[in-house]
């Protein structure tokens, strides 16, 4: 790792459930995960976004301790192995799986047992929970005969059947309908609110705008921005939105530089550019001065995706949004 | 992090036994040493069958009158005595002084392994080479016994059995020990390369992401190996089972063999502890090696060499079994794989016990290196994980 170790942040790390730095990751030759710094603070929603190849499920691996790095610090939940933690973790990864002969109460106490519950405890929270998210009905039934829709939330309770402190979510939305993804948004929020970190994985912006307190983004391996979705988007300046009545006038020399007349409709036109450093108020005023004719003016903040497109770039963008509409036409071929 | 470590075997050992012993499959797996015993059964009794109808040799006598027929009666008189019995005699001619008869011919156009021509004083024997040299000597006898006119009774021999001898002693421990090795090898090749195939389930299913972020590699390892053993034990106790019902029934009897050095209970224990051990030892070797297969078929590719390399490890306990006290027997017993086998050979032969208790505690310490590398070569390959290099940072941190 070339960059000095941030020790303020690791002398933080036991107030935060994760802290990473420079965490590198080779394959062959390939470099998959270059030097990625996350700080991840307890009882927040995390996300990881990305286009699918940017690095996201090698670095939850290595956080996870399924593998290791090749450079770097990791301390999850204050253990530099997070292995030895991994009682206090629950894991969702993206290749969902159980073993299909199994039943679906005794697929979710395997993997309570896997976190230290007793088969007995585990059979008793599997049935309850299973009961509590509307599959009761399924809980004798083997994991092969289950929907895969079923099998996931089946996955999902068994993620979370030990009461985990975090919750390592690796692309939780893929594969789901529209309803049962309003589902799981519902029950990362309620995790976060019981006081469990969740962090999770995604490709889909509005995901991670909707949820995460933090994102980290990630690109090329590379983590070019990590913190929270506020400081993100106030990256950019924000946008102002100008309609007015007449196309041209001496009033246009209060206008930025940056200002594009983007249409006409009704006689009106609109301008867009960027706020001026000096705020609202003394472009407001000279433009009433020079009679702009003013029939509406708005200020809209910078969404994530603008913040991802300036952070990442273009083509990071691109892919990120290809991603989602595969997953989207992968879901809807999945559900028919 | 033991006991966590030792829990996490154990959920892993229980969950893949269940699985295993109450499928269907299981069933047929028990019902597997059935169908080579009935195979073998069947083809021994059509072999024998065979072999009985080849072996019904008969010698074809071609003397002058009664000559042939007093022949035929010295050999009804003495085949008893016979060690490994005599060909059946058949007079195919008379022949009148003067006459020559072909015998040559005769072998040609007939079913016969001989022909005995001439005289009871000069019987000229014509056969195969191989037939003559055995059979030389037994005409030469019958046709002395058949010139005597009046041929004294055979003397009644006196008998006094020893239950052993010695060197009958020192054999019959060789045989059991070859006995032992055998059984050894038998039930360790035919459940060893289930180790094989036990973690493409998980590969397949994708269940093993879950289990390698949930508890330590070599735990899954250990519980996934001694899930396979308790299943082999619930084999070895039906088959032994079936066996002893058999036994009971009378259909078959236990094969009779001279006593261990050791004694039989302490050998029978010791053959289950060093079962354990080479079931153990290969099982993780196999377990690391099917690690690396992806589907059904690759691991059906690699059954080929384990499988031959089983048989390496067999062959040469059992010629080291043959050479006590040379460099290669003390190989065999050092060498982690094939030291179970010649340590049960050795159990065989010497009553002491101080050098199967270094055996063992030798193989286990082999067996915990082999799961712990055997997993880290699977999380370094499958789940593409490179060395951790964290050591600086964690020095510079404290």
């Amino acid at each position: 790792m070339g960059n000095e170790p941030d020790w303020a942040a690791i002398r933080a790390a036991k107030e935060n459930s994760i802290v990473a730095e420079g965490l590198v990751k080779r394959f062959d030759g390939t470099t998959a995960v270059d030097g990625v710094n996350i700080t991840v603070p307890r009882g927040t929603i995390y996300g990881v976004l990305g286009p699918n190849g940017a690095g996201k499920t090698t670095t939850l691996r290595m956080l996870l301790g399924i593998i290791d790095p090749d450079e770097g610090y990791r301390r999850v939940l204050g253990s530099e192995r997070p292995t030895e933690v991994a009682r206090r973790i629950g894991y969702l990864p993206e290749e969902r799986g159980l073993y299909p002969s199994m039943k679906a109460f005794e697929a979710i106490a395997f993997l309570a047992a896997l976190r230290g519950i007793p088969l007995i405890e585990g059979r008793q929270r599997a049935l309850k929970m299973l009961e509590e998210y509307g599959l009761g009905h399924a809980a004798h039934r083997q994991i092969r005969q289950l929907s895969k829709g079923m099998a996931q939330q089946v996955q999902l309770i068994g993620t979370l059947i030990h009461n985990p402190e975090l919750v390592v979510l690796d692309e939780p939305f893929s594969g789901l309908d529209a309803l049962n993804q309003g589902r799981l948004e519902i029950l990362i929020r309620d995790l976060a609110v019981r006081g469990a970190t969740v962090l999770f994985s995604t490709h889909v912006i509005a995901h991670a705008e909707r949820m995460c307190d933090e994102v980290a983004i990630i690109a090329g391996g590379k983590v070019p921005f990590a913190g929270p979705v506020d400081v993100a988007r106030n990256r950019l300046r924000p946008q102002v939105r100008l309609e007015t009545r007449e196309a041209d006038g001496r009033w246009r020399a209060a206008l930025p530089a940056d200002a594009r007349c983007e249409k006409k409709m009704r006689g009106n036109t609109f301008w867009y550019f960027t706020l001026p450093e000096s705020g609202v108020e003394p472009l407001l005023r000279a433009l009433i001065e020079a009679d702009a004719g003013i029939i509406s003016l708005s200020i809209e903040r910078a969404g994530l995706h603008d913040a991802f497109v300036a952070i990442a770039g273009e083509a990071a963008a691109r892919a990120l949004e290809q991603n989602r509409e595969e997953t989207e036409t992968h879901a809807k071929k999945g559900r028919r | 992090m033991l006991p966590n470590r030792l829990h996490a075997a154990w959920v892993v050992a229980r969950r893949d036994f269940v699985a295993v012993v109450f499928s269907k499959a299981f069933i047929f797996f028990l019902l597997g040493p059935l169908f080579p015993i009935l195979v073998g059964f069947f083809a021994g009794m059509i072999g024998a069958s065979v072999k009985h109808d080849l072996d019904r040799a008969v010698v074809g006598i071609a003397m002058p009158a009664a000559q042939g027929d007093r022949l035929v009666a010295a050999r009804a008189a003495l085949v008893s005595a016979m060690p490994g019995g005599a060909p059946e005699f058949e007079v195919i001619a008379r022949v009148q002084p003067g006459d020559r008869f072909d015998a040559r011919a005769a072998l040609k156009t007939r079913q016969l392994a001989a022909v005995v021509t001439g005289t009871l004083d000069a019987p000229v024997l014509t056969a195969t080479e191989g037939r003559i040299n055995d059979w030389r000597g037994m005409i030469a006898l019958f046709a002395g016994r058949a010139r005597d006119a009046a041929p004294a009774p055979l003397a009644t021999v006196g008998t006094d059995v020893v239950v052993t001898s010695a060197a009958n002693e020192h054999n019959g421990q060789v045989v059991t020990a070859q006995a032992g090795q055998l059984l050894l090898f038998l039930l360790t090749m035919l459940l060893a390369g289930m180790v094989l195939s036990n973690l493409v389930e998980e590969k397949a299913n994708k269940i093993i992401e879950i289990l390698a972020a949930s508890i330590p590699m070599d735990a899954l390892f250990m519980g996934k190996l001694f899930a396979m053993l308790a299943v082999s034990m619930v084999g070895i106790a039906v088959w032994g089972a079936g066996y002893g019902v058999l036994v009971v029934a009378g259909a078959r009897s236990i094969p009779l063999l001279a006593t261990p050095a050791v004694g039989w209970p302490l050998f029978l224990l010791l053959g289950f502890l060093y079962f354990a051990m080479a079931y153990l030892l290969l099982g993780s070797m196999f377990l690391a090696i099917g690690g690396m297969a992806n589907t059904v078929r690759e691991v059906q590719t690699l059954s080929m060499p384990a499988t031959m390399m089983q048989l390496i490890v067999f062959f040469l306990a059992s010629f080291a079994l043959a050479r006590p006290g040379s460099w290669l027997e003390w190989l065999a017993q050092v060498f982690p794989v094939s030291s179970p086998y010649a340590m049960l050979a050795y159990a065989a032969q010497n009553g002491s016990l101080l050098p199967h208790v270094i055996a063992l505690a030798w193989q286990g310490t082999w067996v915990a290196l082999m799961v712990r590398g055997g997993a880290m070569l699977f999380r370094r390959s499958v789940m593409k994980s490179g060395p951790a290099r964290p050591r600086k940072r964690r020095a510079a941190l404290a």
